[in-house]
């Protein structure tokens, strides 16, 4: 496996002339556009990890006249911060990425749907909103970005339940099929892609795709923008090249007596110190969407687990059962096994009822509760017992 | 043509199609929750997952379209354990007490967990989790959340089918649950009553208010002389309750039943029903002269028939503007209620005061209705007890009734005559077809010009059904009709009812009369009807409505002799003063929110 020692770079936040990006990708067009896009191998910085180019070809291939390009700014996993940082320091980089998109696929409106907790923001961004739009109208683009303001639920995340709350409903994901590059927004084709994401965009097209290749690794393209916290003597946001393995990430960031680190939040995987050497931070490894949180010795695994378990009964949409009553019945159940109220082999039924959640819950969210919980049972099982 | 492979075995469907609809075409039995076929596809429960060869996850088949090359297979062991484990995680959040749950034996998660979760319980019990309180505070509808596995299909039926949404979700994860506006009480929502979301539940969540020992108590009381009415469309459903196939007519075996209940005098809602045509058709064509002739301007057209309940709610909650226009005529319930305790008590001497008045409805607004403080025109509380069809089949299943074995019988006189016209009350355009009927032959000495006097215009299921009926040879004191095109429509369910009131609101509509009825399909679709229910269920019923119609040997209601009769011996004449007094009501303006 190809891997990489921790490489810092200064992408994200570096400053840049927008203005010449924005020509450039005007005259591109969207196949030009959409060909580098494919070529720098980028994917989805929110988690998922779908191909971006992809995502933007999909949805420009759509006739329907009518598209939206959404920036999903809910930015709500937990030990995650740097989205807020990027539109705190970059955002015309953000609206830029916006508006390269809306060009490859052929939108002329764009949301903004940013974390309801990120609304200290909303006067400045709506300031250099203003002289974004100016700048684009000169360059040619019939372009126009709105914000809205989320509410506070962490399945407003999904980008499903995302175009529900935009349009005034509740927040609960859709049945998939259609994806949103079909019927997403309002019904219309739609793309919507993550704050860093969209950055990257820009990146991109400023750099050219060979460029972006040149970092990361064959299936981790480019740089990353990590939010680093837990028991760490240098807490912060880290630009680092993907394909880093988890045991140079904690030489570099830990303070000597790392745990475990999870990898990705909540819903991610809970990686144990024997595993540090061969597992790699990226998409052929383990994918995140950016928080790192490092664990030394005193800290209780089950504590940890509990809290995100804690975590995820309340923020489950409770709309399908898998996640609405998987997620109680696993916090139930490790308290109950816990008090000795259960025998250590319930524990195993949990196992096999996150299994279930995997692969029967409905969108991302139970889908992945059984990522921190088995991951952390099998590993860590006497700390959930005793 | 979709091209897929279920359990190995290849299947063609249009595409569009989902997985469920291809399983079904080859009579693969998927097991399903949400899905309800009356409504939108929710996905939510995913007990209908099932396999897809080289899918990282399961796939829900009801929500999942059918793809080319797909192959689906649905009895895996992976399948059989995320289901297992489903319906155990479902059963840990019911409050299971089926044994003395009014679904019992009639509930879908019942019917699953005896075939995936019987035995030991695999999970904890989340009941007592959460707090849950029982509200009773309806007149027809009880709500019990420690039931309620929140597959929304009682959400989707109030907003999708009725257009209401008194019931919708509210709070996430462990303390979500189907709520109501702000959590308020039922009784203080924008509610009808109209009992379709109790006929969607598949457990015991939402449930109709029952008034069964409260019948009881009267028939084994020597001091009370007990009346029941019958609902047109209770006839055509009762059976299903009780192993009958949907759409038997056992209107006879009905009559035989109750008296063996020991009601003391059987009578029919028909009779009214028949009278309802003869005040709510005169009021029309006195609306129409007063409209057409005299010039009036106070005259509010179109008129709005009035004897569905759950309409009447909906029209004073969400459309006060037109109450005007909505007949003041009370529903044939509330008509044979009031003349029980003062006609009827005349003719067979008992002393109102002793009588108590029961209906059979297939519907659960009626409850409300009865309940309503206008509805004591007799001096008494005009109808004492609503009982719901699946009520009635209780009854007669605690009397031990061999209902097949029953003989039938007719009803008890006085108020017991009943015609073609009054049957077709139960169906959606019926009311309408019967008015067209009398009607016309008022006005112009003749039949509606109809093959039978069908009007096979107003009928169907169709959701907004419109017809326009000239009318010729007036007679001289209706000769201002001479020529005048009636345009009439039909809605039922409301969501059709509220299509056609925003136009009526915008002044678009151009409509004389109009016909509306709360429940899909009519009455025969009411919430007090056995459940379940499905498109095929209630065209099943209305077919058997209109056969009752074509086996009846009178079919107007100005030709049923009990009615002559009540007009010339108690009434005087359609819309007299004493007629005003006893069948007419008035509405109210409630709250839109």
């Amino acid at each position: 496996m190809e891997t990489r020692k921790i490489t810092k770079v200064d992408l994200i936040f570096e400053h840049i002339d927008p203005r010449e990006v924005l020509v450039k990708a005007y005259k591109l067009g969207s196949e030009g556009i959409i060909q580098e896009m494919l070529d720098s191998g980028v994917k989805g910085r929110g988690g998922a990890g779908f191909p971006t180019g992809m995502k933007w070809k999909f949805c420009a291939a759509e006739p329907e006249p009518e598209k939206y390009i959404v920036c999903n700014a809910d930015e709500g996993e937990p030990g995650t911060f740097k989205d807020r940082e990027i539109l705190d320091r970059v955002s015309y980089k953000v609206f830029g990425g916006m508006a390269i998109a809306a060009r490859a696929v052929g939108a002329r409106r764009g949301y903004v749907y940013l974390r309801g907790e990120y609304k200290f923001l909303m006067p400045q961004l709506l300031m250099e909103l203003d002289g974004f739009h100016k700048m684009i109208d000169e360059i040619g683009y019939d372009f126009r970005i709105e914000f809205k303001l989320g509410s506070g639920a962490y399945i407003c995340g999904e980008e499903s339940a995302l175009f529900e709350s935009i349009e005034g409903k509740r927040g609960e994901p859709r049945n998939k099929p259609p994806y949103p590059t079909k019927c997403g927004l309002f019904g219309k084709p739609t793309v919507v892609n993550n704050v860093e994401t969209l950055v990257n965009a820009v990146i991109i097209i400023k750099y050219g795709s060979e460029k972006y290749r040149s970092m990361g690794t064959q299936f981790s393209t480019g740089a990353k923008v990590f939010s680093v916290s837990g028991d760490t003597p240098t807490p912060g946001i880290y630009e680092l090249e993907l394909g880093m393995t988890c045991l140079e990430f904690v030489k570099e960031f830990g303070d000597g007596d790392a745990k475990a680190v999870q990898v990705g939040g909540a819903a991610g995987f809970c990686v144990p110190r024997k595993a540090f050497a061969k597992t790699i931070i990226g998409f052929e490894g383990v994918p995140t969407g950016g928080s790192m949180k490092l664990f030394n010795s005193s800290r209780s695994m089950y504590n940890v687990l509990h809290n995100y378990l804690d975590f995820f009964a309340e923020e489950s949409c409770g709309q399908c059962t898998p996640c609405r009553i998987g997620t109680q019945q696993l916090l139930r159940g490790v308290e109950a096994v816990k008090r000795g109220e259960m025998k250590s082999a319930y524990l195993n039924e949990l196992v096999k009822l996150a299994e279930t959640m995997k692969i029967s819950s409905k969108c991302g969210l139970g889908q992945s509760v059984g990522n921190a919980f088995n991951s952390i049972v099998e590993n860590f099982r006497e700390e959930i017992i005793y | 043509m979709i091209n897929l492979t279920i359990n190995s075995n290849p299947v063609a469907v249009p595409e569009g199609w989902t997985v469920l609809q291809a399983a079904e075409k080859l009579n693969v039995r998927i097991p399903t929750l949400c899905n309800h076929p009356d409504l939108c596809v929710a996905g939510n429960c995913r007990v209908c997952v099932v396999e897809q060869k080289d899918a990282r996850t399961l796939i829900a088949s009801c929500s999942q379209p059918a793809t080319e090359g797909m192959e689906i297979m649905t009895n895996t062991l992976k399948v059989r354990n995320a289901r297992k484990h489903i319906v155990e995680l479902l059963l840990s959040e019911h409050r299971a007490d089926c044994t003395k749950c009014y679904r019992n034996q009639n509930c879908e998660l019942q019917a699953l967990a005896n075939e995936f979760a019987f035995g030991d319980h695999l999970f904890l019990d989340l009941v007592g989790e959460h707090e849950h309180l029982i509200d009773r505070t309806s007149a027809s509808i009880i709500k019990d959340d420690s039931k309620c596995i929140r597959c929304q299909r009682c959400v989707r039926t109030c907003t999708e089918l009725q257009k209401v949404s008194a019931i919708a979700v509210s709070g996430k994860g462990h303390e979500q649950k189907i709520s109501t506006f702000h959590d308020r009480p039922i009784s203080h929502v924008v509610c009808t009553n109209c009992g379709q979301c109790v006929n969607r539940c598949p457990t015991g969540a939402l449930t109709e208010k029952t008034y069964i020992d409260h019948v009881w108590d009267a028939i084994y009381d020597p001091s009370k002389k007990v009346i029941v009415q019958t609902a047109p469309a209770v006839r055509v459903a009762l059976g299903e309750d009780l192993g009958y196939d949907p759409g038997e007519r056992v209107t006879g075996k009905l009559v035989s039943a109750l008296r063996q209940l020991g009601f003391d005098y059987v009578l029919d809602t028909d009779f009214s029903a028949d009278l309802t045509i003869m005040e709510e058709g005169t009021e029309l064509l006195t609306r129409l002269k007063k409209a057409l002739v005299d010039g009036d301007k106070e005259t509010s057209l179109p008129m709005f028939t009035s004897c569905s309940p759950g309409w009447i709610k909906f029209i004073e909650h969400k459309y006060p503007e037109l109450l005007p226009n909505l007949s003041t005529c009370k529903s044939p319930q509330q008509m044979f209620g009031a003349l029980a305790k003062t006609y009827f008590a005349d003719n067979v001497k008992v002393d109102p005061e002793n009588i108590v008045s029961v209906s059979i409805m297939p519907c659960t607004a009626k409850k409300f209705e009865a309940n309503r403080p206008e509805m004591r025109d007799s001096g008494y509380k005009d109808v004492d007890f609503v009982l719901t069809t699946r009520e009635l089949a209780i009854m007669i299943k605690q009397a031990g009734i061999d209902f097949r074995r029953l003989d039938t019988s007719n009803y008890d006189s006085v108020m017991g005559e009943s015609t073609g016209a009054a049957v077709i009350f139960g169906a959606t355009g019926g009311v309408m077809e019967a008015a067209l009927r009398t009607a016309y032959e008022i006005v112009t000495g003749k039949e509606v010009p109809f093959e039978n006097i069908n009007i096979m215009p107003v009928r169907g299921m169709e959701g907004v059904k419109e017809a326009t009926i000239k009318i010729e040879g007036c007679l001289k004191e209706w000769s201002f009709l001479e020529g005048a095109e009636l345009n009439v429509a039909i809605a039922h369910g409301l969501t059709n009812a509220d299509k056609v009131m925003s136009a009526v609101a915008r002044g678009e509509a151009n409509y004389h009369f109009i016909e509306i009825m709360a429940c899909p399909g009519g009455c025969i679709g009411g919430g007090g009807q056995p459940i379940p229910t499905s498109t095929a269920i209630r065209q099943n019923r209305i077919d058997a409505i209109y056969a009752e119609d074509m086996s009846m040997a009178i079919r107007k209601s100005h030709e049923n002799p009990e009615v002559v009769a009540v007009y010339k011996n108690f009434l005087g004449e359609p819309n007299s003063h004493k007629a005003h007094e006893l069948l007419h009501t008035h509405y109210v303006e409630r709250m839109r929110y």
